[in-house]
């Protein structure tokens, strides 16, 4: 495989409180680039932890972080948000779409960040919006979509940016088996495309459609199909 | 390699404006707010300066050469003697362009001899000069004012207020008013008289006819004085040793348009009170945007969560909140001032005073609402920003 794309070392995080709970213990990982990855394990695991982590969203409280051969454990708030806008993108279980915004200007919104013009987000929307099969929803509202076209809008804005990696947090959590069905599809045609994916999910069957299943229990890596 | 967050400023004014367009009710109450308090400086400093300007334009016209010599020693508010003497040493003295004697008498005044006697509504008659118009720069809506053939007969002028009361507004038909058992005929009404608004309610008779038929002892009671503007205040130093050289002490000056300047002081004091209120309210629309923009907060802490995601920087996440909020009260600030100026117009057009809205007064009240809003929204949106993406993200 190629060169990594994320790589853990003896990351640990810890969620002060009393008492403090321990949410990922030691995690070693490495995920290459254009991976397809499943995380699987019970509520309270430390999944979304873990994405947080891999997201930058949230910072280990020991370990390293790297992605894309960057240290982003160094990096001020500000230079990851800067690294976010460029690389990442997010899909999540409530899709987080504004009701305000039509279609298109939900995913434009996914470049807002970039310092991109008006016109050249737009653009980059439409392509998206195309990627994901809803060229032909621009004008409606989220509110008029159904759940699995509200979750291919969400996927749409996650890649506009043409991100490395995608993660996504239980993004077939709010939808039915059909629905599920297309997100998990549109998410082996980005991967197809070279984006590296990570997902995390409960349901079997779209773990079985990923090419590496990662099992982690009580903040420790159980079993990882590629390990 | 350096990816950083970048937010063009025209994107910032159409997220600013995303939360209002989103909850346009909210929105609108909250900005009432500012705009009241906006409206209220912006109006009454509008109707201040309006009114200002034509009491100043008043006195102007009326001037302020104007001088009154009373007796100090009145009794109940009644006028006293002044030495008989007293005009004509005033009309001596250089400064002096014009003297007029007044006298009020005893005798009632009716519309008819049918009146019983005790109705005489606070009209007084007075034996005047006719230097009387002069002086006090007065006019007449009807008819002619005294003159030294007509003082001889029984004829009187009316004041605006007199004829009022007594129901005379023209004089086509000869009129007649009944004095101490006497018919006398009205030969003229005189406009009012801003300076000498006793002489509006007044009954203005002849020196001599006084002295003949209505038993007048020829003392003066009050004495006009109109004087060369620029020395005028010599003239008032001197005026009380000129009118009663004996007793000084006893004679009181007054100058007519100091009561109304008088006016502009109790006005600008009112004024203050009403600026206040208005900054009051100005206050508590600052509190209503506050109040607003800490709902929007933690109504949209997953919309925080999922543009700090797409790349946002905390500065976005405060700069996105903070637009909201001096969008809210820029908005309140630029409705409350057009209410502002259309309340001063519809005033002072009903007032027939000129509409003078001063423009300090406009750039002022935006200040202060855009003041206002930065202040309202600043704590909000550092709450907003100081959320970590992860608190943000994790739904309700």
């Amino acid at each position: 495989m190629t060169a990594a794309m994320i790589e853990l070392q003896k990351v640990g995080h810890r969620y002060p409180g009393q008492p403090a709970v321990e949410s990922l213990r030691d995690v070693d990982l490495i995920i290459h680039a254009g991976e397809l990855v499943a995380v699987m394990g019970p509520s309270g695991s430390g999944k979304t932890t873990l994405l947080h982590i891999v997201g930058t969203l949230d910072r280990p409280t020991s370990g390293t972080v790297r992605i894309a051969g960057l240290n982003v454990s160094g990096m001020s708030d500000r230079e990851l948000s800067g690294f976010r806008a460029a690389r990442l993108g997010f899909v999540f279980q409530q899709f987080f779409l504004l009701d305000g915004m039509s279609v298109l200007d939900n995913v434009a919104a996914g470049l807002l960040y970039r310092g991109l013009d008006p016109a050249s987000r737009r653009r980059a929307a439409l392509e998206a919006l195309d990627r994901v099969g809803l060229g032909h929803r621009l004008r409606h509202r989220p509110g008029q979509l159904s759940g699995g076209e509200r979750q291919r809008t969400a996927i749409a804005r996650a890649i506009a940016g043409r991100p490395a990696v995608v993660l996504a947090d239980e993004p077939t959590g709010n939808l039915d088996s059909l629905s599920g069905a297309g997100i998990v599809d549109a998410l082996r045609d980005l991967n197809r495309d070279g984006t590296t994916v990570i997902v995390i999910t409960h349901s079997p069957v779209v773990a079985g459609a990923m090419h590496r299943t990662i099992e982690i229990k009580d903040g420790r890596i159980e079993a990882d199909s590629d390990g | 390699m350096a990816d950083t967050s970048r937010l063009r400023t025209g994107d910032l004014l159409s997220l600013a404006s995303l939360g209002l367009r989103m909850r346009r009710l909210r929105a609108a109450l909250s900005a009432l707010g500012i705009a009241i308090g906006i409206a209220a400086i912006v109006g009454v400093l509008g109707i201040t300066q309006s009114s200002e300007s034509d009491l100043l334009g008043q006195i102007d016209r009326l001037g302020t050469n104007l001088l009154t010599v009373q007796n100090g020693h009145t009794f109940n508010g009644a006028e006293a003697n002044l030495p008989v003497t007293a005009p004509a040493m005033i009309g001596h003295m250089p400064a002096v362009d014009h003297v007029a004697a007044t006298s009020l008498l005893s005798p009632s005044i009716y519309r008819t001899d049918l009146v019983p006697g005790y109705e005489s509504g606070g009209i007084g008659v007075r034996a005047a000069d006719s230097a009387l118009l002069a002086t006090l720069d007065g006019s007449l809506l009807q008819g002619t004012f005294l003159n030294a053939a007509t003082a001889r007969y029984p004829v009187v002028v009316l004041g605006f207020g007199a004829a009022r009361y007594l129901g005379i507004d023209r004089l086509d038909q000869p009129t007649h008013v009944w004095i101490a058992h006497r018919w006398f005929t009205v030969i003229g009404i005189m406009d009012r008289l801003p300076l000498a608004p006793e002489i509006d309610q007044s009954v203005l008779v002849g020196w001599p006819i006084a002295q003949s038929a209505l038993g007048f002892n020829g003392y003066p009671t009050r004495i006009y004085v109109r004087t060369i503007t620029s020395q005028t205040s010599a003239v008032d130093a001197l005026l009380a040793a000129t009118a009663d050289p004996q007793d000084p002490e006893q004679v009181a000056v007054s100058r007519p348009s100091d009561a109304l300047a008088a006016r502009l002081a109790v006005q600008s004091s009112s004024t203050s009170l009403i600026l206040g209120l208005g900054a009051i309210a100005l206050l508590v629309g600052g509190l209503g945007i506050a109040n607003v923009m800490f709902v929007s907060v933690l109504e949209r802490r997953s919309e925080i969560g999922l543009r700090r995601a797409l790349g946002a920087t905390r500065g976005h996440i405060a700069a996105q909140f903070l637009a909201e909020a001096l969008l809210l009260s820029t908005l309140g600030g630029i409705l409350g001032v057009a209410a502002g100026i259309v309340a001063t117009a519809g005033y002072a057009t009903s007032r027939n005073w000129s509409i003078l809205v001063p423009p300090i007064s406009i750039w002022a009240a935006l200040s202060a609402a855009i003041v206002v809003g930065a202040v309202a929204g600043l704590y909000p949106a550092i709450r907003a920003a100081r959320l970590l993406p992860t608190q943000a993200l994790r739904s309700t």
